[in-house]
């Protein structure tokens, strides 16, 4: 066994990669409950890329035969409808875990200096997945596959000058939402932007692991070379890559440490997960909506469109500017201010315990005005709706103005040494 | 290997000149990819004219035909519904259709060539979704009962598709070039005299 692998040792350098970033990769010893969405978030893509490929295999591609090989999927392939529900199940408990993951980072400021590429490639992940999330909604070609993609992708009609619409014709392949539209968003479905999103996840890796995780007390656990005692340091033996530059403190290794505990949290994620797919599998409507079991109808638009529950809250904000190129921009600028989290935020103090309370209240305020705009995003568009919806919009920007303004100079507690429990 | 002093100049010459070709080549090799998701010919030629029998359609009633992929409306209209046309007009966004969502010859009170037919794309201005035909209790005003409600985002347009100020959607609903070949029968999608 010994020789095998220092056969392979010799040639690729397994052993060392297996240390540096599994074995003998130091992990900060108080992560919580929020730590475990990382390892879920991966799980779930392999998840989805594994019945994704099996999905493939039965699956129609074309407008005249795509709603019916779904069908078939579902009631003549062996075990196609567990397949089915547990990729479309799949696709909402990935949005869950990595909104709980990108909440985590908000929390105790894992976006700010040194892990600024960090969060930026997970925000590129979190765009690329919802365009891929997207895609493959319009891909069963039921009503609200049909006509949530006429709404999406009417957004690029509203750019002026006559762009919007020679773009819009451009993405379709046609003058309206067709089989031509289907057979490219399958295409980017299942490999353009699958092989985005595992490359952008390998970069993610390589800079958590550059930088470090950080950790509920948003203090360093990579101390100057020499500035600590001996019996301080972690008593684990970690890679040189990392001891050769810092002392390391309070810190395990990553396996087996972590990977147990990411083991338990997933058997609980399991249990979720599991109910979801066998008792249900709409989620009452939420994760696969009614109108998508009727097949696309290009004469007729379903009573209520809603898109699904992920991106509700970004599309109530579109719906909240009466003025469709300010909603557009409005919306893509929700997101654009999370990509630039770490230069809004001008706190050196990065978790959320010793921050002021004013930043608690704030923090508050955009989970808040995130689950209203969520709600509204997915109700009928009332005016009574429409106007909860501006209020929120209003309200989810004014976290980011605020947050601009108070945390050059935030009153904040004291930071602990070491990490607390 | 000679021992002359290496030129500088004439490295970064080359290297740059290398570079730009080899760019070049990128920017033409791109060209097909990028082109190949326009409209393929098959689905250009797909937009053609399409003949519509009206004679058969009632008072306030909607029939819808299929052009290009999208739904055409056809309404013949009551005269309760051509009345209430002026009722409302400080209340839209465009009541002149001064913007061109309508070829000339519709550019009228009723947005139509015959008063009564009233034909449009029935695809929201906003976002493309198709707005409902409401043909009775359209709530907005005395004397108004109908008009069209777009489902998704609220938008709202009266009889002769004319949008309400206030709501998501920028434009009038547009009237497509269209002509009577006779008194039962309209060719949607050509003006008349075209090929």
């Amino acid at each position: 066994m010994s020789r095998i692998l220092d056969w392979i040792d010799q040639r690729i350098p397994l052993s060392n990669t297996l240390k540096l970033h599994v074995t003998q990769y130091p992990a900060p010893k108080n992560f919580n409950f929020w730590y475990l969405m990382g390892s879920l978030a991966l799980i779930v893509l392999v998840n989805q890329i594994v019945t994704g490929i099996w999905l493939t295999m039965s699956y129609n591609p074309s407008a005249e035969g795509a709603f019916a090989s779904v069908e078939y999927i579902m009631r003549d392939v062996e075990y196609g409808w567990l397949l089915r529900y547990m990729h479309s199940t799949g696709a909402s408990f990935f949005f869950i875990v990595v909104y709980l993951h990108m909440f985590r980072g908000l929390m105790y400021g894992s976006y700010q200096k040194p892990r600024e590429l960090l969060w930026i490639f997970g925000m590129l992940i979190f765009l690329v997945l919802m365009a891929e999330a997207f895609m493959g909604y319009m891909l069963p070609w039921g009503q609200m596959s049909y006509w949530g993609a006429q709404v999406i992708i009417s957004l690029f009609g509203t750019i002026p000058f006559g762009i919007g619409e020679a773009l819009t014709t451009w993405i379709r392949g046609d003058y309206v939402i067709s089989g031509a539209t289907l057979n490219r968003f399958f295409a980017l479905h299942v490999i353009a932007l699958p092989l985005v999103i595992v490359i952008l996840v390998f970069l993610h890796l390589i800079a958590l692991h550059e930088v470090g995780s950080n950790n509920p007390d948003g203090i360093d656990l990579k101390k100057p070379k020499g500035s600590v005692k001996e019996e301080d340091k972690s008593p684990y033996e970690f890679h040189e890559r990392y001891t050769k530059k810092y002392d390391i403190v309070d810190s395990i290794p990553f396996h087996p440490y972590y990977t147990v505990k990411d083991l338990v949290g997933l058997a609980v994620f399991l249990i979720f997960f599991a109910w979801v797919i066998f008792f249900e599998p709409t989620m009452g409507g939420h994760f696969l909506e009614p109108p998508n079991f009727e097949a696309a109808d290009p004469m007729r638009t379903p009573e209520h469109i809603a898109p699904v529950w992920y991106f509700t809250p970004f599309y109530a904000i579109l719906a909240a500017v009466p003025n469709p190129i300010g909603g557009v921009i409005l919306m893509f600028g929700s997101i654009v201010l999370l990509f630039l989290m770490p230069w809004i935020d001008r706190s050196t103090v990065r978790s959320i315990r010793y921050r002021s309370g004013l930043h608690k209240a704030n923090l508050a305020m955009l989970v808040v005005s995130f689950i209203v705009l969520g709600f509204v995003g997915a109700l009928p568009p009332t005016e009574l709706f429409t106007r909860i919806g501006q209020i929120f919009t209003f309200l989810y920007f004014a976290f980011f103005v605020f947050l601009f303004f108070y945390s050059k100079n935030e009153k904040t507690k004291p930071l602990p040494e070491r990490v607390t429990k | 290997m000679s021992n002359a002093p290496v030129d500088k100049g004439r490295r970064r010459f080359l290297t740059v000149a290398t570079s730009v070709v080899g760019g070049a080549g990128v920017v033409g090799a791109a060209v097909p990819f990028i082109v190949s998701w326009n409209p393929s010919a098959k689905a250009r030629i797909a937009g053609a004219p399409v003949e519509v029998k009206i004679d058969k359609i009632e008072p306030g009633q909607l029939i819808r035909a299929e052009w290009r992929g999208s739904p055409v409306w056809i309404i013949r209209r009551t005269q309760a519904m051509l009345d209430s046309l002026p009722l409302i007009e400080n209340r839209l966004r465009d009541p002149e259709s001064n913007a061109p969502q309508q070829p000339d010859y519709a550019k009228n009170e009723y947005r139509s060539i015959k008063p009564e037919l009233f034909v449009a794309v029935g695809l929201c201005t906003h976002l493309g979704c198709s707005p409902q035909f409401i043909p009775r209790n359209f709530g907005v005003a005395e004397g108004v009962d109908s008009g069209f409600f777009c489902p998704c985002h609220g938008s709202r347009f009266d009889i002769a598709g004319r949008v309400f100020s206030g709501v998501p959607a920028p434009a009038n609903l547009v009237v497509p070039p269209h002509y009577y070949i006779n008194d039962d029968t309209i060719m949607v999608g050509a003006e008349e005299g075209a090929a």
